[in-house]
């Protein structure tokens, strides 16, 4: 049975975010790469980018799929994770661990509206 | 498919055994079938390496007799089924007058006037309505649809033989890659043959439909031991891929011809006049425009069916199957290119989703099984 971090918030999108002040990072949760399969490639966004809560931001492409990446909040790309481009598997090895891009929140109070690690557990039973 | 919208999916036999084992189902030709059951990875390298149980019961059987069955056969059937001996079996296309794909199909020589095509699942009404037609003119002949007699189980892969021959009365190491036998299979009634999509060795076993389930389950618990698991549709998908076997609906179908699909060697060119005759003889004589390669990709991402290719700033072609396998894992796939960038080596790009990343052609097969 997989662990989703309690200081994780999460969406029905099946990303996760975590938040330090005004920052955010954000990746996909386990239950998504169950779902993926083996990740070939990751599209990810420009440094300055701006993202609306629930716009897609990127793509992730699987060896049975290519999915969007969608935003947990609104705001703008501060950070975007290189490396992760070049070893995308590494998401599949470490779903909670692998941050795909930062982003720096114009309206932190949307943080509330996400899920809770309880909260996402029960959406995917 | 030729099926409408809302018409209820077909089951094979084993369909309520899929659903009880859990495995993630999804409409196929018209059919309710199993995708994956453990994996796709998991599958598709157990048939590389042990063994898989496939349920390929949505596949058609139509049968051909009468005096002039071998006329009718050798009319409709690019291949020369004269070659064949009762007891054996070939791969060949129906072809359309263009010489290009209605189907493409297995021809069993059950009799010295009676065979059977195996065709695709999506394709059986629209074979059937074919064949029936092209049977008529010919003499005494004719076809039966005999698809709801059959359940077809494949076991596939390097231990296959020593998991089913403890099963089954027919010889199977004294059986010849494309020949047949009939006998028992866990005490069903059965027709067993060395054929298979995946690449590697195995036996693809017709039963009655009543029978399935028994025989699905013996050779589940006769395979214990070497760890065969039962393989769902998209395994077989990337098996056949690797293995470089064509796919009708995407590597071949009704705008490609036999000689641009690089199938020419199931065209009896020796034979009387058969269907798509002329149009392959005098395209081969003008020489092709365009012909299918096998690709790598060379960059990061997957060229998948339906993605165009593109020589240097011109569209050139279109890529018919891709994805990246679980046992070569590499990207890899067919596309349709000019005949000058054919060669091997060739560099092109497939358009990923507006990004140009580069491909460069292989030899096919990608993949070849030892011995």
């Amino acid at each position: 049975m997989a662990s989703y971090p309690s200081n994780l918030k999460y969406t029905k999108d099946h990303e996760w975010i975590d938040l330090a002040g005004d920052k955010g990072k954000v990746g996909i949760t386990d239950y998504a790469q169950a779902q993926l399969g083996d990740v070939v490639y990751i599209e990810l966004p420009d440094v300055g980018a701006k993202l609306k809560q629930g716009q897609s931001f990127g793509t992730i492409e699987s060896v049975k799929a290519v999915s969007e990446l969608y935003s947990p909040v609104t705001g703008v790309v501060a950070e975007v994770n290189a490396a992760l481009k070049e070893k995308p598997e590494v998401v599949n090895k470490d779903p909670h661990g692998s941050w795909m891009v930062v982003i720096t929140l114009t309206n932190p109070s949307e943080a509330g509206a996400l899920l809770d690690a309880a909260q996402y557990q029960d959406l995917i039973k | 498919m030729e099926q409408a919208a809302d018409a209820p999916l077909k089951k094979t036999p084993l369909n309520a055994r899929h659903r009880a084992s859990g495995a993630r189902m999804v409409p196929f030709g018209g059919w309710d079938m199993p995708v994956e059951f453990s994996g796709l990875s998991a599958e598709h390298n157990a048939v590389r390496t042990r063994a898989g149980l496939f349920d390929v019961s949505h596949m058609g059987e139509i049968e051909i007799a009468g005096k002039d069955a071998l006329a009718a056969v050798q009319r409709l059937s690019s291949n020369d089924a004269s070659k064949l001996h009762v007891g054996q079996a070939h791969y060949s296309g129906l072809l359309s007058p263009q010489g290009t794909f209605v189907d493409d199909l297995l021809v069993y020589r059950l009799a010295p006037t009676h065979f059977m095509l195996v065709v695709n699942a999506g394709n059986i009404p629209k074979d059937y309505a074919w064949i029936a037609e092209h049977v008529q003119g010919v003499g005494d002949a004719v076809a039966v649809d005999s698809s709801s007699r059959y359940a077809l189980i494949a076991v596939q892969g390097p231990k296959a033989l020593e998991v089913l021959q403890p099963l089954t009365d027919v010889d199977l190491a004294g059986m010849k890659y494309y020949w047949f036998g009939h006998g028992e299979v866990a005490g069903a009634r059965a027709t067993v043959s060395r054929t298979g999509y995946t690449g590697e060795d195995g036996f693809e076993v017709f039963v009655p439909p009543q029978s399935a389930d028994k025989l699905w389950l013996a050779i589940l618990e006769a395979g214990k031991a070497c760890g065969v698991i039962p393989c769902g549709l998209g395994a077989r998908d990337t098996l056949r891929l690797e293995a470089s076997m064509r796919l009708h609906g995407n590597d071949i179908d009704e705008t490609t011809t036999a000689l641009e699909a690089d199938l020419g060697w199931i065209v009896g060119w020796k034979k009387d006049d058969f269907i798509g005759a002329a149009a392959l003889r005098e395209q081969k004589a003008r020489g092709l425009k365009r012909k299918i390669v096998g690709f790598e990709m060379v960059e990061r991402g997957i060229g998948r069916h339906g993605y165009d290719a593109w020589i240097g700033d011109a569209k050139a072609g279109h890529v018919t199957s891709g994805t990246q396998t679980p046992f070569l894992k590499k990207a890899i796939g067919m596309a349709y290119l000019p005949i000058e960038h054919t060669a091997v080596d060739t560099e092109f790009d497939i358009d990923i989703r507006g990004r140009r990343t580069r491909a460069r052609v292989v030899p096919m097969p990608f993949y070849k099984r030892q011995k």
